[in-house]
């Protein structure tokens, strides 16, 4: 890149305030989380967060979360597919409903969720007698994180899947490949990095999600509740030293997500450029 | 911005020219559409068709009794309030960072986008504890603010920032590959033809990125309207004083109001139909405008 003169003004101002705004609502409030560790001797935290509560709690979450994004990529690609690939009555508004679980506050799907599931709702009385208990247990928490991390796969898939060129198809047909071959050969090697950046992008929604699962959880401790839950009960016991600790493992859980999240995108953006 | 068209295009060709050899026979195609829709149906539909109906449960009455107690009045009030702060702050940010990233080279700029992007990655939880370690009474600032009687944490200002928090990367990320893929041709002209800085904001940048403006404004005020978790950390759940209409929602949930429950939560309901709704309409605004700017690039 050659080093060109940019006539344009606002440079100094703009970044100055952008690293200003920056520093004082995310960076700094980040850093008192990792300095108030510093409380704490490395044997105490190591203690702290691996305390068996914890470290139940951290099975569950990332269990569920993955769970979770694992059934939103196999359901999120059909969906994509089906909203790219096929008409049908409704499909434009259905379209904008995937988005639903951005929109709606996470508090209002958890209650509406456990209602939905609980031994006298529209679900949950059909599972019920089955043997099937969703509400109040693990399995609750893996159907709201499958909710609030829905729209991530297709919202992914959905514009690399409707920018494909059909003439790839074109060949891999005339080429003597079935319909199989030429999905699993040629469109879905295509669509892997965007799936996987979808994948990714909803499990770290997941693990960090409160609102949504702690009405249908049930919140029996060593059984389902989830690690922000941990969190929030240190800090009604004022031990803010042992919440922070818990937090600081997940703070550098998600820095790590969201790194390989960025990496997972620059790999599907030169997937893509290559292709073009 | 090319890429809306292009797409649009593509979809064209994709009907004239899929044929049975690029295309899947119809019991599949049908088969595929009935599991795509009984996924959504049991995931999204069901859920949402669930808090209406428990909300009217015990009758329109005690539906509108819900909305107008005291307390959903001021809940709904500290809503309003959290979010008519946190939009315009995020706004100017996103402004002014899609500026600094889009128009000039630097160096630390992937960097900086992803620490633009930190919030979406870490736990509402894990936000809302990080100001309670500054402003609260243990914290960096909490005996200074002890001493000046003044209250942060389970008060107003600590729920306005936890809500700019959650809401702090929608705008910018929303202008940033918007204001790159314009590149900063007109910006340029209009300073050679004497424009002054803001000016050029005024008269040729933000008309030009008004679509993704408003975009990103109604996720912000969505997710700001909606957040539960920070605002949770915060709040102290303090009746009729900290407590936003999420927090009531848990409450009332809690003290088994479930119809006053639903009440409240069907508001946030329409919140966010209205949100898709708006959504939906300006994408398609924004792709209207961009197939005419490509029409009016190719008759010139």
């Amino acid at each position: 890149m050659s080093k060109k003169t940019n006539v344009l003004p606002g440079f100094n101002l703009s970044l100055g305030y952008t690293l200003l705004y920056l520093s004082l609502i995310v960076l700094i409030p980040l850093s008192a989380a990792f300095i108030k560790t510093t409380e704490l001797s490395l044997s105490e935290f190591w203690n702290i967060v691996t305390a068996p509560r914890v470290v139940a709690s951290y099975k569950l979450t990332f269990g569920a979360s993955l769970i979770g994004a694992s059934i939103n990529a196999v359901f999120g690609l059909l969906t994509a597919w089906v909203l790219v690939r096929y008409d049908f009555f409704g499909k434009k508004l259905i379209d904008a409903f995937v988005d639903l679980p951005f929109a709606l506050p996470t508090a209002v799907a958890g209650i509406a969720l456990t209602a939905v599931y609980a031994k006298n709702g529209w679900i949950g009385s059909i599972l019920e007698p089955n043997g099937i208990h969703v509400a109040f247990t693990p399995l609750g928490v893996v159907i709201a994180l499958t909710f609030i991390g829905l729209p991530f796969v297709v919202r992914t898939v959905q514009p690399v899947l409707e920018d494909l060129e059909s003439e790839t198809e074109e060949a891999a047909a005339s080429l003597g490949a079935n319909r199989w071959q030429t999905f699993y050969k040629v469109i879905f090697p295509a669509l892997l990095p965007a799936l996987m950046t979808g994948f990714a992008l909803a499990f770290a929604r997941a693990v960090g999600e409160y609102g949504s699962v702690i009405f249908i959880a049930g919140n029996m401790p060593m059984v389902s509740e989830i690690t922000p839950l941990i969190i929030i009960t240190k800090l009604e016991q004022y031990d803010y030293t042992g919440a922070t600790a818990v937090a600081v493992v997940m703070l550098v859980i998600s820095f790590l997500l969201l790194l390989m999240i960025n990496g997972l995108q620059w790999w599907a953006n030169r997937r893509n450029a290559e292709a073009i | 911005m090319s890429t809306i068209s292009v797409t649009q295009h593509s979809r064209y060709q994709a009907k004239v020219a899929r044929s049975r050899a690029t295309s899947e026979p119809a019991w599949i195609r049908w088969v595929l559409i009935a599991i795509a829709l009984a996924f959504l149906t049991l995931f999204l539909f069901i859920p949402l068709a669930a808090v209406f109906t428990e909300a009217l449960r015990k009758g329109f009455d005690t539906y509108i009794n819900a909305l107008v107690d005291p307390d959903a009045l001021s809940a709904i009030q500290l809503t309003l309030i959290a979010a008519a702060i946190a939009l315009p702050l995020n706004l100017v940010f996103g402004v002014a960072a899609a500026w600094a990233i889009a128009k000039f080279d630097f160096k630390g700029k992937s960097i900086l986008i992803t620490l633009i992007d930190l919030p979406f990655a870490v736990s509402p939880v894990v936000a809302g504890l990080i100001y309670v370690l500054i402003f609260g009474l243990q914290g960096w600032f909490g005996e200074w603010l002890l001493d000046h009687d003044m209250k942060v944490i389970f008060a107003i200002p600590g729920i306005v920032l936890a809500t700019v928090f959650v809401t702090f990367p929608f705008i910018a990320r929303e202008l940033i590959p918007l204001m790159q893929a314009q590149g900063k041709d007109e910006e340029e002209a209009a300073l050679v033809l004497g424009a002054s800085g803001w000016q050029i904001l005024w008269r040729v940048t933000l008309p030009n990125i008004k679509w993704g403006l408003l975009y990103g404004m109604i996720l912000t005020n969505a997710r700001a309207m909606g957040e539960f978790g920070a605002v949770s950390v915060v709040s102290g759940h303090i009746r009729g004083m900290t407590n936003t209409m999420p927090l009531l929602v848990e409450i009332l949930y809690n003290e088994y109001q479930y119809a006053a429950a639903f009440a409240v939560a069907s508001l946030l309901a329409l919140l966010a139909l209205v949100t898709l709704a708006l959504k939906t309409f300006v994408e398609w605004q924004a792709a209207k405008n961009a197939e005419e700017t490509e029409l009016a690039v190719m008759q010139s």
